[in-house]
């Protein structure tokens, strides 16, 4: 029996640490966050040069390409954080193969720190991405309406957004075998905005995806971030969609550590 | 300091561990010499709570690793096979990174890491990121990683499988100048020549257990594979030598004789005497102690016989 006293834990202090290394990290691997920014760009610019014309015209109301850009870029928003977080999949997954990630099960430390430090990097990163985006957006025609403190609300909004999806993907990074699984893993967040009232209003769509698609998370949540910048109509999606966040964040957290104190 | 009494580890039907007991007292080297898939890797894992026994009692500083993780991971240091190092980072950033992990003030942890970056010569690529180290000074910022939080016992598994002679000889070194410093250290290794040079006991580890221990000459008395290697000026003189000794094998085409002995000096002086009384004059002798080959093979042989 040892009397001697362990050395406490440090969560925030070691979470601090862990945040700073992936923010490093980053740093010196700007590729990736400079792909990740692309896509959603690429998109955006797909979507209102390209389709925007006709899919204007088909908006309640019509009002052609101006009114598809305001239509679209909430969408294309939710999307740069989805490939955000598809971005943490991979990175995780390639952290897991790095030998400092066993360094790290070895030592005294608050083991969840190696998780939340890629949150917290990705949550900065998303903040990163999203910023850019929307400039790029505004500068092809977008127009919110949105005063100050909608334009806050917002962006609260897609912490929290990025915040849940982030540990979902920590955990998709960790369950992954391969980096290329991860980077696959996460393609159903790309795919599920369109599947939902991102790119066309879900009343043009055949009933049972119009089911599904009023039903999915994508929906309130791209509903709330079109009605804050906006002004359509919010209703009750901004708490299914908080709801939402919060059973997705919830299952990635425990998932997540679950996974990371299985033995490897 | 560390004790392993009847550890098993099996995955899936394939058995890994099967009954290793070890000793390790404080203050010393202790090596486990193993070929590839012996298990050593594993022994390392568990005890470095990485993974968990299916049986068995391990205890390294005074605590169960299996109840009190936290604790050994408290006093414990690993540096294994594969490189533990943040290869995006530099050298320093990645000492600074174990120095903040360890609670270190930033005055404390500046301090510690010029020092660590100084005593394993990597204060010129400090600033460098870690990719563009050679192996060698990989393996030095790996060990100087695990020394940032002055553990008490410190796992090395395969330290300097990889190197070149001159990465392993630097690596030898520093593991020297670390015990006069009073850590425990548990190494493992393929390579008898390391354990000889580097550990106070060596345990052989083989099937899952452990085959033999002891010092490395102890062992390497205990096994056949050693012998003396006689060359003769010409073949005359080589039958000579081999009528008197009776037991050595020929080489005729180099005029040379291979008696086996266990290279002690007590052996050697025998053999001499034998030659030198029948005036038989030798060209050259040799002595030759056994690799690890002829004691793996001699041990596992032994195991299965005894069987």
């Amino acid at each position: 029996m040892s009397t001697q006293a362990l050395p406490r834990l440090h969560p925030i202090h070691d979470s601090a640490t862990m945040l700073r290394r992936n923010l490093k990290r980053m740093l010196r691997y700007p590729s990736m966050t400079i792909t990740l920014i692309a896509m959603p760009v690429v998109f955006l610019l797909l979507f209102v040069y390209i389709l925007g014309g006709t899919l204007g015209a088909g908006l309640p109301g019509g009002g052609g390409r101006a009114a598809y850009a305001n239509y679209v870029a909430p969408a294309i928003i939710l999307m740069t954080v989805m490939s955000t977080v598809q971005g943490t999949a991979i990175s995780v997954a390639m952290d897991m193969t790095e030998g400092i990630i066993a360094r790290f099960r070895t030592m005294h430390i608050a083991r969840v720190s190696v998780l939340t430090g890629h949150v917290l990097g990705s949550v900065l990163q998303a903040i990163f991405a999203v910023t850019v985006v929307t400039g790029v957006a505004l500068l092809v025609g977008f127009r919110p309406t949105a005063n100050p403190l909608e334009w806050l609300a917002t962006a609260g909004f897609l912490v929290a957004v990025a915040f849940a999806f982030v540990w979902l993907c920590v955990a998709l990074g960790l369950a992954s075998k391969t980096v290329e699984g991860a980077s696959n893993a996460p393609l159903p967040l790309i795919l599920l905005p369109f599947l939902g009232s991102g790119f066309v209003p879900t009343d043009s769509m055949p009933t049972a995806i119009r089911w599904f698609a009023e039903y999915q998370p994508f929906t309130p949540i791209i509903e709330t971030v079109r009605g804050l910048l906006m002004g359509t109509p919010i209703n009750n999606s901004a708490w299914i969609a908080l709801t939402w966040c919060a059973a997705i964040a919830l299952t990635g957290y425990l998932w997540a550590k679950r996974l990371f104190n299985r033995e490897s | 300091m560390i004790t392993v009494t009847g550890l098993r580890k099996s995955f899936g039907d394939q058995v890994v561990l099967d009954g290793l007991d070890l000793n390790v007292p404080g203050g010393t080297v202790f090596a486990l010499l193993g070929a590839n898939g012996a298990g050593k890797t594993t022994t390392v894992k568990i005890l470095s709570t990485l993974l968990s026994a299916d049986a068995g009692d391990v205890r390294v500083a005074g605590h169960d690793v299996a109840r009190e993780p936290d604790a050994v991971r408290a006093a414990i240091g690993v540096t294994g096979q594969f490189s533990a190092v943040d290869k995006l980072l530099t050298g320093a950033e990645n000492l600074r990174l174990m120095a903040d992990l360890h609670q270190l003030s930033k005055a404390e942890g500046r301090k510690r890491t010029g020092r660590l970056l100084e005593q394993f010569d990597l204060t010129d690529a400090a600033k460098k990121p870690a990719s563009t180290y050679s192996g060698g000074m990989q393996r030095r910022l790996d060990l100087a990683m695990t020394l940032v939080g002055s553990p008490q016992v410190i796992f090395l598994d395969e330290p300097t499988t990889g190197l070149d002679p001159r990465g392993r000889r630097d690596m030898w070194q520093i593991v020297r100048d670390l015990v006069a410093d009073g850590v425990t250290i548990l190494l493992t290794t393929q390579y008898l020549d390391e354990a000889d040079e580097l550990a106070d006991r060596i345990a052989v580890l083989g099937q899952g257990r452990v085959i033999a221990e002891g010092t490395a000459e102890e062992l390497k008395r205990r096994i056949p594979g050693g012998h003396v290697r006689l060359r003769f000026a010409d073949p005359e003189r080589l039958d000579a030598a081999l009528s008197v000794l009776g037991d050595a094998s020929r080489d005729t085409d180099a005029l040379a004789l291979r008696v086996p002995s266990d290279g002690s000096l007590h052996a050697l002086k025998t053999l001499i005497d034998r030659l030198d009384a029948q005036a038989i004059v030798v060209d050259e002798l040799s002595v030759h102690t056994p690799d690890l080959d002829d004691v793996f093979l001699a041990l596992t042989d032994q195991k299965v016989a005894t069987r």
